[in-house]
């Protein structure tokens, strides 16, 4: 597929970087010539130099072959403008990057006008991410599954943990098959577990869950279940200002921490019920003033990802509270990693997961598309979610221990008309079913791509 | 500097060298000459080494620029050797340095030649000469780029495009390499095949007309028989004359027209300054000519027409013995040898685009005189030229005469007269094979020593990866260990 992103900043690599591995022509178009030279000379991609909202440099850059134009720079209106352009020139499918809270509100206004195929907005999405974190504050992770309603939480194995020591057959049994564990993570290694896969405190699991369940199986593992009533944040960005919204509609209260005076008086007109501080996050008085050793959770969203995590390590080590971190920009996943930090959030990361999702299904003319897909422990794994149709006859009404399924790929959850089935090697797949498949193989864009 | 991929890079070059190997030793197994067993038994050779170092496929695969032009340099540098060695083994030429020369000629498109006499050479021998030329024409790494999936979604493979192709700035034409280097190459064989039936129609044996289609598309020169191009039909000449032409232009305009962005084709300005360079060199030549008194007697239009696209587009095929042209005729054509054809073309020189940024720089720095405090960017086709590429240009200059300096100088010590040595080194270092006084159309290069040899050898390979590949090469910090 011919794919135009226009932007070459952090989400704009990203996503040219993730699309091209999934053997697509990609060309990125951006104003800085060095940061062009820079991305072109990093992976096998075409750039142009130039202003995306001129025709003249859409069409250079081949608008008129494309299927599909992304536009991810830093300004909503060129954003918009870009995709305005290239849906009366070529009539291609576009997407735009809108990230200003007063542009979002009528969203799906412009979506409409504007013929935009989708919106993506990173900190919207890393504000709902950082919410569900702090409904399970126990979970490392927190993926939703919306059509087969179970959630994938991620959580660490406690020395003192039910689990530690235990085999899968063994957690199968203790949990009545209420919760499936399909990844198992030790030093840096990623396990798809069997049935003889033992479990270590320590370990870093994944699992899914039904959600009317979450609550009887954290009770189980003896994992904290309290919800959080409050909650502190550092720094008053965009995401913030969508995350307090959220969390006061559920009636949690909310502490934010922002240097910038008028930035300020601008939270404070639209977000009346928090309370706003103005001060430096990173003077120790002032957290220290407002309360940090005492708080529920605490989220680091500031604009400078240094900054966070420094703020993470040292919440962890005055007070007990949720820590959650935002990191925007760099680039060491690996290393952020071993720091354990608890809780972290990449918007760029959850951006292109969309985006990937939505090309996949682009591409594929069967009508098994990929619902919701999530990339994780650094793209290495993939979650996805499928609606079993009529057409993948090739995988339904097989049990699936005979159905060859591919290696290191693993049927998470069935849900059979509102019915949640943990499957086992007796069970089928039937049409009309919503399936959630995790793997570590690589590109699959339809239900029949899982059998080898 | 990562060694391994360059060798695996170079491992994957002998592979393809020795598929391509296969065709002469087809050509002389039909015509039943013995000498064809010397190309399979090289390709056996060379296919079980290459297989060695590629099968040892490097876990580090991380690509440079420095990588680039030393992997690039490397591979030119072992496809000759290799080349070279059929030549050697059957003893159709006796010095394996001499072969060397014929073989580097071939590939770097010169067509200068050590032999005095054409026809003594079996068919397959003359095939693997001119089928060079058609290889050496748009690169091997470029066409490695095209078949293999090389390092897959990184952009390292760029470095390889950029080292190998001619121009001061090579780009992709569309998104992904594979498919930019299909491109090139699909385009090449179109017109190729185009030129070999056009050729036919015009009278000619199927063999010479590929050996002479090869030798266009290359902008490379050797001919089948000692006279070059006098003994065929009009036809021929003229459609030779405009396939050079053709293949000396940027290959973009035909990637433009494909894509049927008529407007933008026209639109390239070097286009139309190669054509103006073209109908000026032979407008000139052919007032000249019929001044003193030739046209019409011993040269036609014709040979005007076809001579200046040969010099210009770097092939170097010749109709008459243009050394016997006036003084003014020649110095045009010596003119044409440097001005050379249009980047990313298959044709050598300093290229036609590279001498428009000249022409731009100076003039703006003219207008700065006058005007000091005037602000205003060079510019082409629209484009503005970035401060980098302008300085890489004009070393590129600097280098290119240094280069040609010490060669002349080097290969004054055979103390032939001064146009000998003088163009003796221009046709190789252009690419474009005969040259003027015993270099001519009617002489060859078998008079100079093995030193003198050695020094155009590397004038051919410098001018085919336009200098900077070679030099990195053989530049001693390129190879010191760095952190």
């Amino acid at each position: 597929m011919n794919i135009i992103v226009v932007g070459c900043g952090k989400v704009g690599l990203t996503l040219a970087r993730q699309l091209r591995q999934e053997d697509h022509a990609i060309t990125i178009i951006d104003v800085d010539k060095d940061r062009l030279e820079a991305a072109v000379g990093a992976m096998d991609i075409q750039g142009v130099l130039g202003n995306g909202t001129s025709h003249r440099v859409l069409v250079e850059a081949g608008v008129e072959q494309a299927d599909l134009l992304i536009a991810v720079t830093d300004h909503d209106e060129q954003n918009m403008l870009a995709c305005l352009i290239a849906k009366k020139a070529a009539g291609c499918q576009v997407i735009a990057r809108v990230r200003n809270p007063s542009y979002y509100e009528d969203i799906d206004f412009i979506k409409g006008e504007l013929g935009l195929s989708m919106v993506i907005n990173p900190e919207w999405a890393a504000a709902q991410d950082i919410y569900r974190l702090l409904q399970i504050p126990s979970a490392l992770d927190v993926d939703t599954f919306d059509r087969s309603q179970v959630n994938m939480l991620r959580f660490q194995i406690q020395p003192e943990s039910p689990l530690d020591g235990k085999n899968m057959m063994a957690v199968n049994s203790m949990l009545g098959g209420r919760m499936l564990v399909c990844i198992r993570e030790r030093e840096g290694q990623i396990v798809i577990p069997r049935g003889s896969t033992e479990l270590r405190a320590g370990d870093k699991i994944s699992v899914i869950i039904p959600r009317v369940e979450i609550a009887a199986v954290l009770h189980r593992l003896k994992l904290r279940q309290v919800p959080i009533r409050s909650v502190m944040v550092a720094g008053g960005g965009s995401t913030t200002e969508y995350l307090t919204g959220l969390l006061q509609r559920s009636g949690v209260q909310v502490k934010i921490l922002e240097s910038n005076m008028d930035r300020c008086e601008v939270l404070a007109e639209r977000l009346p019920k928090a309370q706003v501080i103005h001060g430096d996050s990173t003077d120790r008085q002032i957290l220290q003033e407002e309360g940090l050793p005492n708080a529920e959770a605490f989220v680091c969203a500031t604009g400078i990802d240094e900054e966070n995590i420094m703020l993470a390590l040292y919440a962890a080590r005055v007070s007990g509270a949720k820590v959650i971190t935002k990191i925007s920009r760099i680039d060491f996943e690996e290393v952020v990693e071993d720091l354990n930090l608890g809780s972290v959030v990449y918007p760029k990361n959850i951006t292109a997961e969309n985006i990937v999702r939505f090309v996949r299904a682009l591409g594929n003319a069967s009508g098994n598309n990929v619902e919701t897909l999530y990339q994780l422990l650094d793209g290495r794994v993939e979650a996805m979610e499928f609606v079993v149709q009529p057409s993948a006859a090739a995988v339904t009404g097989i049990k699936l221990q005979e159905l060859g399924l591919k290696k290191d790929l693993l049927v998470c959850c069935i849900n059979r008309k509102g019915k949640i089935i943990t499957p086992t090697g007796q069970d089928t797949l039937e049409i009309g079913d919503i399936v959630v498949i995790v793997t570590t193989a690589k590109g699959i864009r339809d239900l029949g791509d899982i059998v080898r | 500097m990562n060694l391994s991929m360059i060798a695996y890079i170079v491992g994957c070059v002998l592979e393809i060298e020795a598929a391509l190997l296969l065709l002469p030793a087809g050509i002389g197994l039909l015509h039943g000459e013995q000498t064809g067993w010397a190309f399979l038994a090289v390709a056996a050779g060379a296919a079980l080494i290459g297989l060695i170092v590629v099968l040892r496929r490097p876990k580090n695969t991380s690509f440079f620029a420095r990588e680039g032009l030393v992997a690039t340099a490397l591979s030119w540098l072992v496809m000759s050797a290799v080349g070279a060695i059929p030549f050697r083994i059957t003893g159709q030429i006796p010095h394996y340095l001499d072969a060397l020369f014929e073989m580097v000629s071939g590939f770097t498109t010169t067509g200068a030649s050590i032999l005095l006499e054409l026809e003594r050479l079996d068919k397959c021998m003359l095939f693997w000469r001119s089928f060079s030329h058609w290889i050496g024409g748009m690169g091997v790494l470029v066409f490695m780029l095209a078949i293999l999936p090389l390092a897959g979604s990184s952009g390292q493979n760029l470095y390889l495009m950029r080292a190998e192709s001619p121009g001061p700035t090579v780009d992709k034409l569309s998104p992904k390499m594979r498919s930019s280097a299909a491109w090139l190459y699909g385009i090449y064989l179109g017109l190729s095949l185009l030129d070999f039936t056009l050729l036919m129609i015009g009278g000619m044996t199927a063999f010479d007309a590929a050996c002479l289609t090869f030798g266009t598309a290359g902008t490379g020169g050797f001919g089948v028989v000692g006279s070059s191009f006098a003994g065929y039909s009009m036809m021929c000449k003229v459609v030779t004359t405009i396939f050079m032409l053709l293949f000396g232009m940027n290959f973009n305009l035909y990637y433009l027209l494909i894509l049927r962005r008529f407007r933008d084709a026209l639109k390239m300005s070097e286009i139309r300054w190669y054509l103006l360079v073209f109908l000026f060199a032979s407008g000139t030549i052919l007032l000249n000519l019929r001044g003193a008194g030739i046209l019409g007697r011993d040269a036609q239009p014709i040979d005007a027409f076809f001579s200046v696209s040969s010099i210009m587009t770097t092939t170097g095929y010749a109709t008459v013995d243009f050394d016997r042209w006036p003084t003014y005729s020649r110095m045009i054509l010596v003119a044409i040898m440097f001005s050379g054809a249009c980047a990313g073309s298959t044709g050598g020189g300093i290229k036609i685009s590279r001498f428009m940024i000249y022409f731009k720089a100076v003039s703006k720095e003219l207008r700065r005189m006058a005007h000091p405090r005037s602000v205003r960017h060079l510019r082409i086709d629209g484009k503005r030229v970035e401060d980098g590429t302008m300085q890489n240009t004009f070393v590129y200059l600097v280098v290119f005469v240094a280069i040609y300096a010490a060669s002349v100088l080097i290969l004054a010590l055979d103390d032939f007269d001064p146009t000998t040595t003088f163009t003796a080194v221009a046709a190789t270092i252009n690419n474009i094979g005969p040259g003027l006084g015993r270099v001519g159309p009617a002489g060859n290069f078998s008079g100079f020593s093995y030193l003198s040899k050695c020094v155009l050898i590397f004038d051919m390979l410098a001018g085919r990866l336009e200098i900077y590949p070679l030099v990195i090469f053989f530049l001693p910090s390129t190879w010191r260990k760095q952190a």
